[in-house]
């Protein structure tokens, strides 16, 4: 009983004859239902990650053995300005993308959680963009916003935006573009999961408060907004890692460029290991990367735990 | 347990809603679906503009001010596509792909899901961690030893190293396990003391319950593994074995002042999974409304 998980707190202890071969016959049925997946993810998952702390400390490149070298890659990293640049672009998009994409996702959410008729019809739209590949979309975007006659650009300048910005072609903006992009793209998502948590919500909580008399906006933040908490939780943390790793989408649209202004870390690990062949720096690089995540996912974990109390 | 059960439906019990709807006013809906519709025109602007380029001729798609509808319609950039591309080989393996990926993860991982959500055994909460904790490790920080491994294993440049990469995600796992906790304890409870085994648990009562879970994962994975472009072009060398993605990036760099061909090469990738999930669209959303009702 001593496994059992935080989230379960009302669950009852299951009476059970307190035999060992009952908990051994019970612990091989649920390694049997386990093992199937367990078996790819160990060795396609789990090894890489444990190989990935070794390649780290050596000079691993495509001709030479992997000689240890310590922390002298680490300490490579600390004057590369070009993985500075990666660090700080990483930084700025999530700065950008996160709090955009969970405003406009909860937004939509709230929005299309009626009965109004036809509302399926505009959950599938806003959930589209989410199943359309990323190189199609990032292909569109890239003639969308292209500077000299493209829509975007024409629409602004019809606003009265006599300079509007260069997009993927200027080094200001074509991170915010970027982040655009891929907000119009995830929205969809993240609605989804919003909307599944606000449909999880029992009808008997609104009643109980419009019982003791809350408002419509006192019901939303007394009713809703703690309900959804596990939800909300679960969609930080996917949306923060999604945008630490942010690649593809950058790979195809921008390529990091113009110059250095879109380049991110997860490309720079792309360029070091598999441009250049040098593993072992690569390896490095993805360390930051993998500890970036971590930080973060338990940074907000503990602060949900927290308020859970 | 009538009320654990039934909790999703009784969200929208008829009485409160009809209040409600006695007390929203026509203004309110109507200003409601007129910024529906204004979002929604915003959120597929792209897609037109897309679908129309693709019909237009290669001068048409750049013009000051915009055309929005092409004239003449050109529907021959369909019929070039395809002798300038090889456009029918990074369908098929795309779609092999696509369909084996997501049998494989869908199964193993409601599978795996029940022995973490519904049995308790030593060491099931480490390893739950295990899966946990790599859902926070990106991808990009494990590829270059996962290649090397692939690589090891002769996989590298072959589609049974998509298939590897792709069917055993932490995240299916994840995801049915949180829809399974969600599932009464005293159903299964109910059922263990009924006598059934495990195994009849899960196939019987837990796995026809999480419907719209499995078909939540099956349209997740489906389109991923159809988006998947890191993979591919880490692992897919050949030509005969690249993925629509792949391809479509190719035939950019290659004809990349051909505008209207390009976006004609975009419909077609983007086309049949956008019928697909238009035909299963219904049970997608409706299934996560109507999640419990057969309990």
């Amino acid at each position: 009983m001593a496994t059992t998980v935080a989230p379960a707190p009302t669950r009852v202890p299951r009476q059970r004859p307190p035999g060992s071969r009952l908990k051994l016959r019970n612990t091989f049925i649920g390694w049997t239902f386990i093992l199937p997946n367990f078996i790819g993810f160990a060795v396609l998952t789990l090894v890489p990650v444990v190989i990935l702390f070794y390649m780290a400390f050596t000079s691993w490149n495509v001709f030479g053995s992997a000689d240890w070298v310590g922390l002298e890659n680490f300490r490579d990293l600390i004057s590369d300005r070009t993985f500075h640049t990666a660090l700080l672009n990483t930084g700025y998009y999530a700065l950008l993308h996160i709090p955009l994409t969970l405003a406009v996702s909860l937004g939509l959410a709230l929005l299309l959680n009626t009965k109004l008729r036809g509302v399926a019809f505009f959950r599938t739209v806003a959930f589209f963009p989410y199943i359309t590949s990323i190189v199609a979309i990032a292909v569109v975007w890239n003639m969308l916003f292209s500077p000299e006659s493209g829509p975007v650009n024409q629409f602004l300048m019809a606003l009265g935006i006599d300079n509007p910005p260069g997009w993927t072609t200027s080094t200001t903006w074509a991170m915010p573009a970027v982040a655009l992009v891929s907000t119009w793209r995830d929205m969809g998502y993240y609605m989804l999961l919003f909307l599944a948590g606000l449909q999880a919500i029992p009808g008997e909580l609104y009643e109980a408060a419009r019982v003791d008399g809350a408002n419509k906006i006192q019901r939303f933040w007394n009713v809703t907004i703690p309900s959804l908490r596990p939800t909300t939780f679960f969609v930080t943390v996917m949306l923060t890692i999604g945008s630490f790793k942010v690649f593809d989408l950058i790979l195809v649209m921008t390529d990091g460029g113009p110059g250095t202004a879109t380049l991110v870390l997860s490309q720079y690990i792309y360029r070091k290991g598999f441009e250049e062949q040098q593993f072992g720096y690569a390896s490095a690089v993805a360390i930051v990367l993998f500890l970036i995540c971590i930080t973060v996912t338990v940074v907000q974990f503990l602060v949900n735990k927290r308020r859970n109390r | 347990m009538a009320t654990l059960t039934l909790d999703r439906p009784t969200a929208a019990t008829p009485r409160p809603e009809r209040d409600a709807r006695k007390r929203r006013s026509i203004i309110g809906t109507i200003v409601l679906y007129v910024v529906l519709i204004g979002a929604a025109a915003v959120i597929m602007l792209p897609f037109f503009w897309m679908v129309t380029s693709s019909l237009k001729t290669n001068n048409q798609v750049f013009t000051v001010p915009i055309q929005w509808f092409p004239d003449p319609v050109v529907w021959s950039n369909y019929v070039d596509i395809w002798a300038k591309s090889d456009m029918s080989t990074w369908l098929r393996n795309t779609l092999i792909l696509s369909v084996a990926v997501t049998f494989l993860q869908v199964f193993t991982g409601s599978f795996a899901a029940y022995g973490f959500s519904k049995m308790r055994f030593p060491g099931r909460d480490v390893l739950f961690l295990a899966y946990i904790g790599t859902i926070a490790v990106p991808w990009q920080a494990y590829m270059i030893p996962q290649f090397i491994l692939m690589s090891k294993f002769g996989l590298s440049n072959t589609l049974w190293a998509i298939i590897a990469l792709q069917a055993f995600g932490a995240f299916g796992v994840f995801l049915m396990k949180q829809y399974y906790d969600s599932i009464p304890e005293e159903l299964s409870e109910a059922a263990r003391i009924d006598g059934l085994s495990e195994y009849s648990i899960w196939r019987r009562i837990v796995l026809p319950l999480s419907g719209p879970a499995v078909a939540t994962l099956t349209l997740l994975t489906f389109v991923n593994t159809w988006n998947d472009y890191l993979g591919p072009l880490i692992y897919l060398r050949d030509r005969d074995l690249w993925t629509i993605q792949i391809g479509l990036k190719t035939f950019v760099s290659q004809y990349n002042a051909e505008y209207a061909l390009i976006m004609t090469g975009s419909v077609l990738s983007v086309l049949p999974i956008a019928i697909i999930f238009m035909l299963g669209q219904r049970y997608f959303v409706q299934g996560i409304a109507t999640a419990g009702l057969k309990g």
